[in-house]
Formats: structure tokens, C-alpha cells, sequence
């Protein structure tokens, strides 16, 4: 399987911080990848990374065979093109209706008519099930209604990348189903391929194909849910992680967190190291 | 000993910190410049983006500037007046009034009043636009924000401005002529007549006017300057408005006093 | 959405416009502003030295303005300045023999003409010309006569 987006050795720092260290991953082409870890472990940065807004210190970012670092402005801004982001707080543009923040990527880089342009944004709010808002200000929509808004906009050139910047958090539950399935069927309608960051574990283990967990600059476990499930027994963070176990020696509190926890991700307790065992 | 030594060594790191701070800044403003400066005539392929800016920067700072420009004209009026009745001297009130208002307080009175309106608003909406990710969710739909959004803010504000002063000069002209002439019985003709011999073109309304473009292109770089390196916070945006307005009136100030001292001789 | 466009649009213009026409304003020399077209009758007068009277310059009887300064030439044979001046046709009954002052208003003040009134009967017409003038008073030739003086005296 040929991979879309490539890390390869790919150092980043702020200052004295260094955020990743020689990271290597492969983003797979036309499926839905997720990369996790604690909030501050950069996963923000990663998507920035990916999109050429900074450069990493060393190493190499390729997505579709092109080093970010070392392209040229044009190669970038045609890159850019291929690509949509769905920015955490949604980054709409507060002074347009929420038709004209869809229109926006169109009246910029086509020069479509105005009648087909509207036949187009219409088309997109439809798809997100908000053509009713069109006229609406984003100062007038709820941030779920924001969020989808904006994948519009994201959408609005037909890429062939989406990127996700924790499209969950802060949701009430009903947004996160929309949400949910909004990613999952756009990917597999349009086939593209979609690149999401996030610490929810349980949604984001419903819809990914391929997970990667990253903590303290590194890539510490990747694979299908599936699989990191399996690892689990063997890494200890990943435990803690996906189980959102405060430590090894847990509280009692902690400790039925994580119950409830497993018990949404489909495990028990105490099932999931036998099942691991069994594996071995 | 180290009692008495470290409180002298804080205070000298405070002063070190702030200068490299400082340089660090001025070194900022200078490689945004050059960044602005390969977009500044690209931006004209969208000339209706320059318009909007025009009207937000210009038009809608239209009021203060004409009732601000009517108030010092009363005042220099009425100064004028008093100080020229002693030496018997009132007909050149006209030219006084005039001179003082092409030459100096048109383009430096307009210019602080335009930081003031103008160039904290576009500061603090930049500002916004960066914390709320607006600009970065443009450069990632390929769109470039200097480009796009700071270029044609730019070119509003260095042309509102000289057009600003005129006007500033024009009504402080009028408000002169209403309380010298009107009001105080200053002869009329000896008002506009002194204006026509003693005001030169060149010499003073070419400099006037040299002088408030220069000063647009000031407070225009200086506000976009700020909103586009504002911290994306809050406090950050709060910050940035104050420091366009502070650092683009320190700016002004000074360069008017340079620019006076090439133009009418040190 | 197409309506406040054209509507800012418009906006503009007219603001550039009137920005535009200030700086012209400013810059053309007023042409006529102010000078309510004195109607009267014209008169002339010769003087050695106008000093610093110009165009527009008050001409006063008593201290009150009566007219206007309208153009000042050089005559060509003898070298003088000749003003021409617009007096009001209220005062039509100026003595012929009237004398014509160049003053300065106060020490700094701008020069104008003082007309003080002879005693002939006739009265000054349309193209008349007053005779009798006194040149401005140049502030450096006093000066250097007064020192001259002094140097003398010693």
C-alpha cells in the first residue's frame, strides 16, 4: 500500500523544545488516519507540518511524493490546493454569511461565474446539512453548526486530503454523530484521504483505519484499532492512554473511569490482557 | 554585599531584556516589510479590496478628522487672533492659520487621529483574524493573508491619508476664517488675500502633503505590522492595539521633526 | 451583497474626489476668494517705493477700508511704480488733491495705502490720478541714515 503523506526522520522544536524527535510515519492513501496523544504533544503542529506553514528542523515531510520544506512557493500553494483543513474552532471568516465563507476558496481560485459558484456552495452546505443557514453569520451559528460550516468550506475545492484538527472536542454528543459520520462517508464517497488529530479515543476508534499514538516526541504505538487494542499489555503509556489511567498505581476514582472507558471502546478490563495474551 | 548587588544586577537585566527585546522588534518590522513589500503591487490586481479598505479606513474617518480639523481651526483662529492684535498685525491671521495647518498640525494632527481610529482598528482586526486562525485557514486554502488581507490595508491607509490631511486642512482653514473673520471682524479679503501671497504651492502644500503620505505609510505598516505579530491571545490583541497606537505616534512625531528640518532647513 | 458594493464603491469615489479637490484648493492661489469684487471707480497713483504692497492690498481713509489694490506695474520712462486701486463709488467725493500713503500696519503688519483728504473742490474721478504720494517707509533706510548720522555727529 503506498503511502500518501510520509514522515521521514522529521525533527521539529520551538526553542528549547524539541516537539518531535525523528519521527517516522506513513499516512496510508484513501483511508482515515488518526494520530493521538495528551494534549501539548504537538498534534496541532503535525497538521501544520503536513500542510508546509513551518518546516521541521531536519528530516523530510513528503506528502504526495512533495518535501513541504523544500518546495518551491508555487509547488506549494498548488500542494495547498489539493488539501482542506478543518481548523479546531472552525476559523471562519467572521465578516462573510456563512454561503460567502464557502464561496470564498472558489472566488479566489476559479473564476467560475457567480451563478455556478452559488449552484456549488449550495451544493456543499447541503452536504453538511446546513443549506438553511446559508445566509447566517457565523457569529449567529453554534459551534457545531460553525464546524460544519467550515468542513463546507474545506470541501468547497474537492480535495484529495482533509485534515482534522480535533473535530470532536467540544461537542455535545448529537454533533459528534454528525460529525462522525460526515468524515467517514465523505472519505469513502469522495475517496479521499483524511488525516485527523484528536484525544477522544472512542470516537476516533470508531471511524479509523490506522491509528498512531504519539507521546513525548515520538511515535509510540501505530497500527488498526484493532491492533493498538492488542499492544496495549506491552506499552504501558498506551494503557494509560486509551484506558485514561492516571497512573499505574490507580485511585479508586481512576480506576472506574477506566472501566467505563473500556467499556465504550467494546472491552472489559478484564478481558482485554487475555485477549492480548492470547495473541502472544 | 550580594544584598546590595542583586537588585542592581535585576534592574540591569531588565534594561538588557528590554533593549534586546526592542531590537528584536525593530528586526521583526523590517523582514515583515520586506515580506509586504513583493505583495504591495500584486495587491492592485483586486482593486475592489482596496476600495473596502479605503471606505473602512478613510471614509468612515472622515468624521473625526472634520470636526477635529474644525476645532483647531477655531482655536489657532482665536490664538492667532490675540497674539497677532498686539503687534497690530491681524490681517495675516488667514495666512498664520493657513501655514500652520498645511504645513504642520494637517498631516501631524490627522496622523495621530488616524492611529487613534484607524490604525488600532486594523490592528485589532488582524489581530483577531490571527487568533481565530482566519489567517492561517487561508494560507492553508492556498491564499496568501499578506496578499489578501494585509496589502490592501496597507494601501488604504497611505491613501486615505494625505487625502484626510487635506481635508483636516481645508475645514481648520474654514474655522479660522469663521471665528477670525466672522466673529472677530479680521478683514476678509486681507484673510484669503495674505493666504494667496504668502502660501506657496510647493513650498508648502507639496510638503504638507509629502508629509502625510509619509506618515500613512507609517501608521499603515505600523497597524498591520502589529495585528499580523500580535500574540494570539486576548491580552495579546490588547497589546497590539496599544502598542500601534503608542509606537506609530512616537513614530510620527519623530519623523515629522526630521522631516520639517530637510524640508524648511534646519 | 452587489447593492453595498456599489454602494461603498460610490462611497469612495466621492471621498478620493473631495480629498482631491482640498489638495487642489490648497494648492490653486485662491484665485478670487474673498475679494467680493470691489465696485467702485478706478484711480491711479505714482510712488517711488511700494515697499511691500501687493495686489489686494487695503486702501484706508481714517482707518476704514474704502478699496482695493487692483494691479501695480512699473511705468516704463521713469521707473516708478504705478498702483492701480478700486475705490468704492460710496466714497465719490474724495478731494482732487488728496494725498496717497504707503503705511505699515503696526510694526509687522502687512502695507497698505492712506489716503488723507486735500481741500479742492473737485473730486476724484474714474482714471484719475493722485499726484501727491508718499513712498513706503523702508525700515533699513532709516536705519542706515539714523547711523550714518550718528557717524557723522562724531
Amino acid at each position: 500500500m503506498k503511502s500518501y503523506i510520509q514522515f521521514e526522520q522529521m525533527s521539529f522544536s520551538r526553542g528549547r523544545n524539541l516537539i518531535f524527535d525523528r519521527i517516522d510515519m506513513a499516512i496510508p492513501r484513501g483511508k482515515i488516519s488518526a494520530i493521538m496523544g495528551p494534549s501539548g504533544t504537538g498534534k496541532t503542529t503535525l497538521l501544520r507540518l503536513i500542510g508546509g506553514q513551518i518546516k521541521p528542523q531536519s528530516g523530510r515531510v513528503l506528502v504526495d511524493g512533495l518535501d513541504m520544506a523544500r518546495a518551491s512557493s508555487k509547488e506549494l500553494l498548488a500542494m495547498r490546493r489539493r488539501l482542506g483543513m478543518l481548523f479546531q474552532n472552525g476559523a471562519l471568516f467572521t465578516d462573510l454569511t456563512a454561503a460567502d465563507n464557502v464561496a470564498f476558496p472558489l472566488r479566489e481560485h476559479t473564476r467560475l461565474p457567480p451563478s455556478m459558484i452559488a449552484r456549488m456552495v449550495a451544493l456543499k452546505l447541503q452536504a453538511v446539512g446546513l443549506l438553511a443557514a446559508a445566509d447566517q453569520m457565523p457569529a449567529a451559528l453554534s459551534g457545531g453548526m460553525a464546524r460544519r460550516v467550515a468542513l463546507a468550506r474545506a470541501l468547497a475545492l474537492d480535495p484529495e486530503l482533509m485534515l482534522y484538527d480535533e473535530p470532536f472536542t467540544g461537542q455535545d454528543p448529537i454533533n459528534v454523530g454528525v460529525l462522525l459520520r460526515l468524515i467517514a462517508s465523505l472519505n469513502q464517497a469522495l475517496g479521499l484521504t483524511s488525516v485527523l488529530v484528536s484525544h477522544d479515543v472512542a470516537e476516533v476508534f470508531a471511524i479509523a483505519d490506522c491509528v498512531f499514538v504519539i507521546n513525548e516526541g515520538r511515535v509510540v504505538a501505530s497500527g488498526s484499532p484493532d491492533e493498538l487494542r492488542a499492544q496495549m499489555p506491552q506499552v504501558p503509556f498506551l494503557r494509560q492512554f486509551l484506558e485514561g489511567a492516571p497512573d499505574d498505581n490507580q485511585s479508586a476514582a481512576g480506576q472506574q473511569s477506566a472501566v467505563n472507558l473500556a467499556a465504550a471502546l467494546g472491552l472489559s478490563p478484564a478481558v482485554a490482557p487475555s485477549k492480548a495474551r492470547g495473541m502472544l | 554585599m550580594n544584598r546590595l548587588v542583586s537588585p542592581l544586577f535585576n534592574s540591569l537585566a531588565a534594561l538588557g531584556h528590554a533593549v534586546l527585546s526592542a531590537a528584536a522588534h525593530a528586526g521583526q518590522l523590517v523582514l515583515f516589510t520586506g515580506q509586504l513589500l513583493w505583495r504591495l503591487f500584486p495587491a492592485w490586481t483586486r482593486p475592489k479590496l482596496i476600495v473596502q479598505e479605503i471606505y473602512a479606513i478613510g471614509v468612515l474617518s472622515l468624521v473625526i478628522i472634520v470636526i477635529s480639523g474644525g476645532f483647531v481651526g477655531l482655536v489657532l483662529g482665536l490664538q492667532g487672533y490675540n497674539i497677532l492684535s498686539k503687534f497690530n498685525a491681524t490681517e495675516s491671521l488667514g495666512v498664520m492659520v493657513a501655514l500652520s495647518l498645511v504645513r504642520e498640525l494637517g498631516p501631524v494632527v490627522t496622523a495621530l487621529l488616524f492611529a487613534g481610529r484607524a490604525g488600532s482598528a486594523v490592528t485589532a482586526e488582524i489581530a483577531l483574524m490571527k487568533t481565530t486562525e482566519q489567517l492561517s485557514a487561508m494560507e492553508m486554502m492556498a491564499v496568501d493573508p499578506l496578499r489578501r488581507v494585509i496589502a490592501p490595508r496597507f494601501w488604504g491607509a497611505v491613501i486615505a491619508m494625505p487625502l484626510l490631511a487635506a481635508l483636516f486642512s481645508l475645514v481648520g482653514i474654514a474655522g479660522g476664517y469663521f471665528i477670525g473673520v466672522l466673529v472677530l471682524g479680521v478683514d476678509s479679503a486681507s484673510y484669503w488675500g495674505q493666504i494667496q501671497q504668502q502660501m506657496q504651492p510647493i513650498d508648502d502644500v507639496m510638503n504638507g502633503a509629502i508629509k502625510s503620505l509619509v506618515f500613512g505609510v507609517v501608521v499603515g505598516l505600523v497597524a498591520v505590522f502589529e495585528g499580523f505579530n500580535a500574540e494570539p491571545t486576548s491580552l495579546g490583541i490588547s497589546r497590539a492595539t496599544t502598542r500601534t497606537v503608542v509606537l506609530s505616534s512616537l513614530l510620527v512625531l519623530g519623523l515629522d521633526f526630521i522631516l520639517t528640518a530637510w524640508m524648511f532647513g534646519a | 451583497m452587489m447593492n453595498t458594493q456599489r454602494g461603498i464603491e460610490i462611497i469612495v469615489g466621492v471621498f478620493v474626489l473631495a480629498g482631491i479637490v482640498a489638495l487642489l484648493v490648497l494648492t490653486l492661489k485662491w484665485s478670487d476668494f474673498g475679494t467680493s469684487s470691489v465696485s467702485g471707480y478706478t484711480v491711479s497713483a505714482q510712488f517711488d517705493n511700494i515697499g511691500g504692497l501687493t495686489d489686494r492690498s487695503p486702501i484706508k481713509l481714517a482707518g476704514v477700508t474704502i478699496g482695493r489694490v487692483s494691479h501695480i506695474q512699473i511705468d516704463p520712462k521713469t521707473f516708478e511704480a504705478v498702483v492701480t486701486m478700486v475705490i468704492g463709488s460710496q466714497y465719490n467725493n474724495l478731494p482732487k488733491d488728496s494725498f496717497a500713503s504707503i503705511y505699515t500696519a503696526g510694526l509687522l503688519g502687512a502695507q497698505y495705502i492712506e489716503i488723507s483728504p486735500g481741500g479742492d473742490t473737485q473730486v476724484l474721478k474714474n482714471g484719475d490720478k493722485i499726484t501727491m504720494t508718499q513712498s513706503a517707509v523702508v525700515l533699513e533706510k532709516i536705519i542706515s541714515k539714523f547711523l550714518f548720522n550718528k557717524a557723522a555727529d562724531k
